[in-house]
């Protein structure tokens, strides 16, 4: 993954994946004049998830600009910003949010390139905190990875982990071309939304990207393929170690949407036969289900069992146990993997 | 005030615009008669002329370099043969051809030319908060370049201009918005579209200059538009300009009109701004032979930019594939055909 050898990086600290994704933020707009950030609440406030946080002191109104609460205005100012030669980071509070500014991001960022034949680029980076499990019901709490995966011109980018979120967002900034970075809130370590563990990991000081269209191994398994992403990367790890005494299950962490790192999820399912994938996004026409289409265009006759552990199609509820029930969980992902032994 | 040469530049950019539609028009029936097929003829899909707006275009791209920007919406030729568009690519991009401007993949509401910094959206208000984003970039970098956003009176209820309006006067930000209005928003009329009949009073709303030119008189927009510019090269924020103009066509080729008044045509072919101007060039001590040859150069570079542009290649059709990213990473296809789905990351 990461192009720093951990082992041999002398500067490296235990940090949180907010703290990650400023770090890189941060020595990208020391290294360009081009780089800045425009987003509802990043200056004073660092962003309501802090994936800002701190970076006014350092850098000034000029660069960490508020903006008025205007989707559209200013994630088109974005677009037509980075299409004068700029690199904005525009921050869209909530990923749910995305309909008030939509035509933007799909319309005019994801296809100005294609548009204009390559004579235009849009080099930005659409950040934004997708995900629920802390009661905010149905328009604060969703991931919508297909909704942006679909829709082509943007790379589509979902970290789980701080080594990830730094390395993805060197890569993110330094691209020539639109990159939607999906951070989910429930992974970022914000002091009154506490993290599990897994995400907190050990980070290098220096400078590192991560290539797009890489998945990562987390877990080597023989039995079962589950592959996922985001919060549910750390749920799925703790289903394997659960199992671990019945069912050898490998997981893989997708990281990018677009590109997709297929060929790691053909061979691994060569190897296992078995498929889960497991999504905290809607059930259908989405993720999942691309995947699993994937999985059976390029390996067919190897697989054996199927199965999809994702939110049901109906809308984000609010009370504890509603949102628990339908936002899969460790004991949902151990009987899908189960079941494909049986 | 305004000088010969750039009166007679304007009048050039006028005559060119006016010709270039009617040519276009004949260019995008052909194929489409008697059945009238979007599809067929040399020029396909939906085609939104604007012969009667030309006054809007030059009075302002009269005061514009080509570092400044200039975003132009569905209806947008006129604009962009003020604005320096290469008039042969641009032409062969609405033909469809390789070698157009975006290689015959953005269309004619969809043309980019980045040497003079000129882009299209074909959603409605759309291209205002890309100006507002060229004009934060030109004062992020310290130049004095400047944005300007095209729009039609349709287009002022939309939630993307007024969400530009408020960004570019919070933030101060160089941008001429400039409303043209003929009065129709496809088959709705104005007064059916908004209260206010004074397109340029929005600016109100938002503490900022606002202009309405009742006629579409090129040099009272010059004389409007250079005000505006100044002022947001001077640092002093953006301006809200509408022009009056007039429809001469229908909404888009095809369109038999049959909503309007026949007296709203009429009137609108006889309040023509290419002979206004023509009399203020008279008036201006202009001679006739030069104005004759004006016309006359302007038609045979529409001819030029025709004949070459229906004489250039159509794409390969394997270049659909393309473009998609600047940067494509490994291994990423857009999964052209059954069984090659992409294989990002992996070895073959």
């Amino acid at each position: 993954m990461a192009e720093a050898d951990e082992s041999e990086t002398t500067g490296e600290r235990e940090t949180t994946m907010s703290r990650a994704m400023v770090s890189a933020i941060a020595s990208e707009m020391r290294d360009s004049d081009d780089v800045f950030v425009m987003g509802e609440d990043v200056a004073d406030y660092g962003g309501i998830f802090d994936s800002t946080d701190g970076l006014l002191e350092e850098f000034g109104r000029e660069k960490i600009m508020d903006v008025p609460i205007s989707e559209t205005g200013f994630i088109g100012a974005a677009v037509g910003a980075a299409q004068a030669g700029m690199r904005p980071i525009a921050e869209l509070m909530f990923a749910d949010f995305f309909g008030v500014g939509m035509d933007q991001i799909y319309n005019q960022m994801a296809k100005n390139t294609y548009m204009s034949g390559s004579t235009v680029n849009v080099p930005m980076v659409l950040m934004t905190a997708v995900g629920g499990t802390y009661n905010d019901a149905a328009q604060h709490s969703q991931t919508l990875y297909g909704t942006f995966a679909h829709l082509p011109g943007m790379k589509v980018v979902v970290p789980s982990t701080a080594a990830d979120a730094k390395g993805l967002m060197h890569t993110a900034i330094r691209d020539d071309d639109p990159v939607v970075y999906m951070f989910h809130k429930r992974l970022m370590g914000i002091g009154w939304m506490p993290a599990p563990d897994g995400p907190k990991t050990s980070v290098p000081e220096d400078d590192y990207t991560i290539d797009f269209g890489e998945a990562d191994v987390k877990r080597e398994g023989d039995d079962v393929t589950v592959v996922t992403l985001g919060l549910h990367v750390h749920r799925a790890l703790e289903a394997a170690d659960a199992l671990a005494e019945e069912v050898d299950v490998e997981v893989i962490d997708l990281r990018t949407l677009v590109p997709l790192d297929t060929e790691t999820v053909l061979e691994s399912v060569r190897k296992t036969g078995r498929l889960v994938v497991v999504d905290e996004d809607y059930h259908s026409f989405g993720l999942s289900g691309e995947i699993v289409a994937r999985a059976t265009e390029g390996a067919l006759a190897n697989l054996s069992a199927v199965r999809r552990v994702t939110m049901p199609d109906a809308p984000i509820p609010y009370a504890r146990p509603l949102e628990q029930e339908v936002n899969p969980g460790r004991e949902d992902i151990i009987e899908a993997v189960q079941s494909t032994t049986e | 005030m305004i000088s010969d040469t750039e009166l007679q530049e304007m009048y050039g950019w006028m005559v060119t615009a006016r010709y270039y539609e009617e040519r276009l028009q004949e260019e995008y029936l052909e194929g489409k008669q008697p059945a009238f097929d979007i599809s067929a003829g040399p020029i396909p899909g939906e085609l939104h002329l604007a012969a009667g707006q030309e006054a809007a275009a030059a009075g302002v791209c009269s005061h514009l370099r080509d570092a400044d920007t200039v975003t132009a919406p569905h209806r947008p030729h006129h604009v962009a043969i003020a604005k320096g568009v290469d008039l042969k690519r641009m032409t062969a991009e609405i033909f469809g051809r390789r070698t157009g401007l975006c290689k015959g993949k953005g269309g004619h509401m969809h043309l980019f030319d980045s040497t003079v910094n000129f882009a299209g959206s074909g959603i409605i208000a759309e291209g205002c908060p890309p100006a507002v984003g060229a004009a934060l970039a030109a004062e992020k970098r310290g130049e004095d370049n400047v944005a300007v956003a095209y729009l039609g009176e349709g287009a002022i209820s939309q939630g993307g201009f007024l969400e530009s309006l408020n960004l570019a006067s919070v933030q101060n930000l160089p941008v001429l918005f400039v409303i043209e209005d003929n009065d129709w928003a496809i088959s709705m009329p104005k007064e059916r579209v908004t209260d206010v009949g004074n397109g340029s009073q929005r600016a109100d709303g938002f503490d900022m200059p606002g202009k309405r030119v009742d006629y579409d008189d090129a040099c009272a927009v010059y004389e409007a538009a250079g005000e505006a510019i100044g002022r947001a090269r001077d640092g002093n924020g953006p301006t809200l300009l509408e022009v009056q103009v007039h429809r001469r066509m229908g909404h888009f080729m095809g369109d038999a009109e049959g909503y309007r008044p026949e007296a709203d045509s009429e009137r609108a072919k006889q309040r023509d701004s290419i002979e206004r101007m023509e009399s203020t060039l008279q008036k201006a001590g202009i001679d006739d032979d030069t104005i004759d040859d004006i016309r006359d150069r302007s038609h045979q570079r529409v001819e030029d930019a025709i004949e070459w542009a229906k004489d250039q290649p159509e794409p390969d059709p394997d270049e659909a594939y393309n473009d998609v990213f600047t940067n494509p990473p490994a291994g990423w296809t857009p999964n052209t055909k059954p069984g090659q789905t992409e294989s990002a990351g992996g070895d073959d």
